[in-house]
């Protein structure tokens, strides 16, 4: 099969045609497709297990049109590793969407390792949207530092679209410096015997900082989650949200171990944390209105994670 | 012609009679009303008939169309027509108005949940792809309610508290949408200790200490219930044996 072929698993075509939008798509250690646009420096270089990545968005660039990277591999089996650096110069703005393509995997693993630094004022919103086999064959560990400097924004959402978890781990950390904003979510599924390993941590070091660390999971069969959030406070002012709900069904299991450390007088953070079953009352709303259980259940999760 | 026949109905709590011998008749097309004080027991009657989890241990008939519902769970009550609307109604974080709505009635245009919206008095293209959860106001998640209700078109519906929490205004809309739903063929119960709401049935039972202690003209049970029921320093106290106080 074509690596573009995981262009159509992703349905991004329109995308990858649009003289206006950048892309990248590359299959296994392949760079398969790229275009970039004015403002944005794209270096990918190919290693044995996959590419190196070095990414530049200018001063005040403002990329109106998200950027879609695709990166996966069609084979049942293989390791594909991405390494990123990603700088996001003073001012600028980038909307990245990934796509990570592994319909067929069996025994697959994808790393990613992200080193991201956004500039002052800048703002970076990453959508990480996963296609897996129904298999559950694969282990993704996706990993990332980011620093953000003064008055900067962060937005991450992680989903899976398609297919089994398998094994996922991620493990995100970013530093905030003054002003500036970082929102972190994921929101994923888990049945058969799949693991969620979620780590965000999120450090508030400069005033007036504010970050939300938001984690949904419902895990049924035997699936299990661990969601480790992390959120320091450490500057006047700073405010931050941690904020995890975990639905468990038939045999899964979960945990969630929200930390929060505050060593500033005038810096606040809150947690909340809900593990259990799907809601009695909502529940019975949906009953009360014909659904059996697992259509009400069914329903209340795919909210939750939508 | 009967739709709902409760017979005997006892449901204890903590040691404690929630439900005390009730019964009742609920008659097919009207708007019924179940006035009383708080702690009577009209909520619980109204779990309790819709077979809610912690309302099911009870003794006693309830018989609806002929088939009685004791053994029942939830959902096949509401598949043979049977839902309530809480006093309180459930939030749902990420679930639509829209896909809320469309579960009511299974397969259901934009167009068709956009009309049980305009009948509740909120815009569809506002409320549509809004989530059923805490940004909305009680008001908005009474009224959303109501509309999924209106889409169901149930034979029999509980509505718990409509007033509770809401402006006038919204008051209005429930109004009109409890006439919507008797114009359909549903048949009404509200649950209230608003004289306001009471007025808007065409019978109604006067609840006491988990029984019914009369039944009939809405405007009679009004004034006993204005004269007699607000005053009383009556508590709904276990085992009261027929006595009923100053009530």
């Amino acid at each position: 099969m074509d690596n573009l072929e995981l262009t159509k698993f992703a349905n991004i075509h329109a995308a990858i045609d649009d003289p206006d939008t950048a892309h990248l798509v590359i299959g296994l250690n392949k760079i398969v497709s790229s275009r970039t646009v004015d403002g944005l420096e794209v270096d990918a270089q190919e290693t044995p297990d996959g590419v190196k990545l070095k990414i530049i968005v200018a001063e005040g660039t403002v990329i109106a049109k998200p950027v879609h990277m695709c990166f996966g591999l069609l084979q049942e089996a293989g390791i594909q590793e991405i390494e990123m650096d990603m700088v996001i110069r003073a001012g600028a703005k980038i909307n990245v969407i990934a796509h990570c393509v592994f319909p067929n995997a069996v025994d697959v693993r994808h790393v990613m390792d992200a080193k991201i630094s956004v500039g002052p004022h800048a703002n970076y919103t990453y959508l990480e949207r996963h296609i897996h086999s129904d298999e559950g064959g694969i282990t993704v560990v996706p990993k990332a530092r980011i620093e953000l400097a003064e008055g900067a924004r962060f937005k991450t959402d992680f989903e899976l679209l398609q297919g089994r978890v398998g094994v996922i781990d991620i493990d995100y950390e970013t530093t905030c410096g003054p002003d500036s904003v970082m929102e972190m979510t994921s929101k994923i599924r888990g049945r058969g015997d799949d693991l969620i390993k979620i780590r965000e941590t999120g450090h508030l070091i400069g005033e007036r900082s504010r970050g939300v660390l938001t984690s949904r999971v419902a895990v049924k069969d035997n699936a299990r989650a661990e969601v480790y959030n992390k959120l320091t406070a450490t500057a006047a002012y700073a405010r931050g949200h941690v904020d995890c709900k975990e639905i468990i069904q038939g045999n899964a299991s979960a945990n969630a171990v929200p930390i929060v450390e505050v060593s500033h007088p005038k810096a606040h953070i809150t947690h909340e944390a809900a593990l259990g079953s799907v809601d009695t009352k909502q529940l019975e709303t949906l009953m009360s209105r014909g659904l059996n259980e697992d259509e009400a259940s069914d329903l209340i999760v795919s909210g939750l994670l939508s | 012609m009967s739709m709902l026949e409760i017979k005997n109905l006892i449901l204890s709590a903590n040691g404690k009679r929630i439900l005390d011998g009730l019964s009742l008749d609920l008659h097919e097309g009207y708007v019924h009303a179940i006035v009383g004080p708080n702690g009577a027991g009209k909520s619980t009657l109204a779990s309790a008939v819709m077979g809610l989890s912690g309302y099911r241990d009870i003794t006693g008939e309830m018989i609806f169309e002929g088939q009685n519902l004791h053994d029942l769970s939830v959902d096949e009550r509401a598949r043979k027509g049977i839902t309530l609307a809480w006093q309180e109604p459930a939030r749902f974080e990420g679930l639509t108005v829209r896909k809320f709505i469309r579960a009511a009635a299974g397969d259901m245009t934009d167009q068709a949940v956009a009309d049980v919206l305009e009948k509740v008095g909120l815009s569809p293209l506002m409320h549509m792809p809004r989530a059923v959860d805490k940004t909305l106001s009680g008001g908005e998640r009474k009224k959303i309610e109501l509309a999924s209700i209106l889409a169901m078109k149930p034979r029999l519906v509980m509505l718990d508290e409509p007033d509770s929490g809401i402006d006038i205004e919204s008051l209005r809309r429930i109004k009109q949408a409890i006439t919507v739903l008797k114009a359909d063929g549903s048949t009404v119960l509200l649950i209230t200790h608003s004289l306001e709401v009471l007025g808007w049935a065409e019978h109604a039972f006067l609840m006491c200490c988990g029984r019914i202690l009369d039944k009939g003209d809405p405007e009679n049970i009004s004034r006993y219930f204005k004269d007699r029921c607000i005053p009383c320093d009556h508590k709904n106290l276990p085992q009261m044996n027929g006595d009923m106080g100053n009530g």
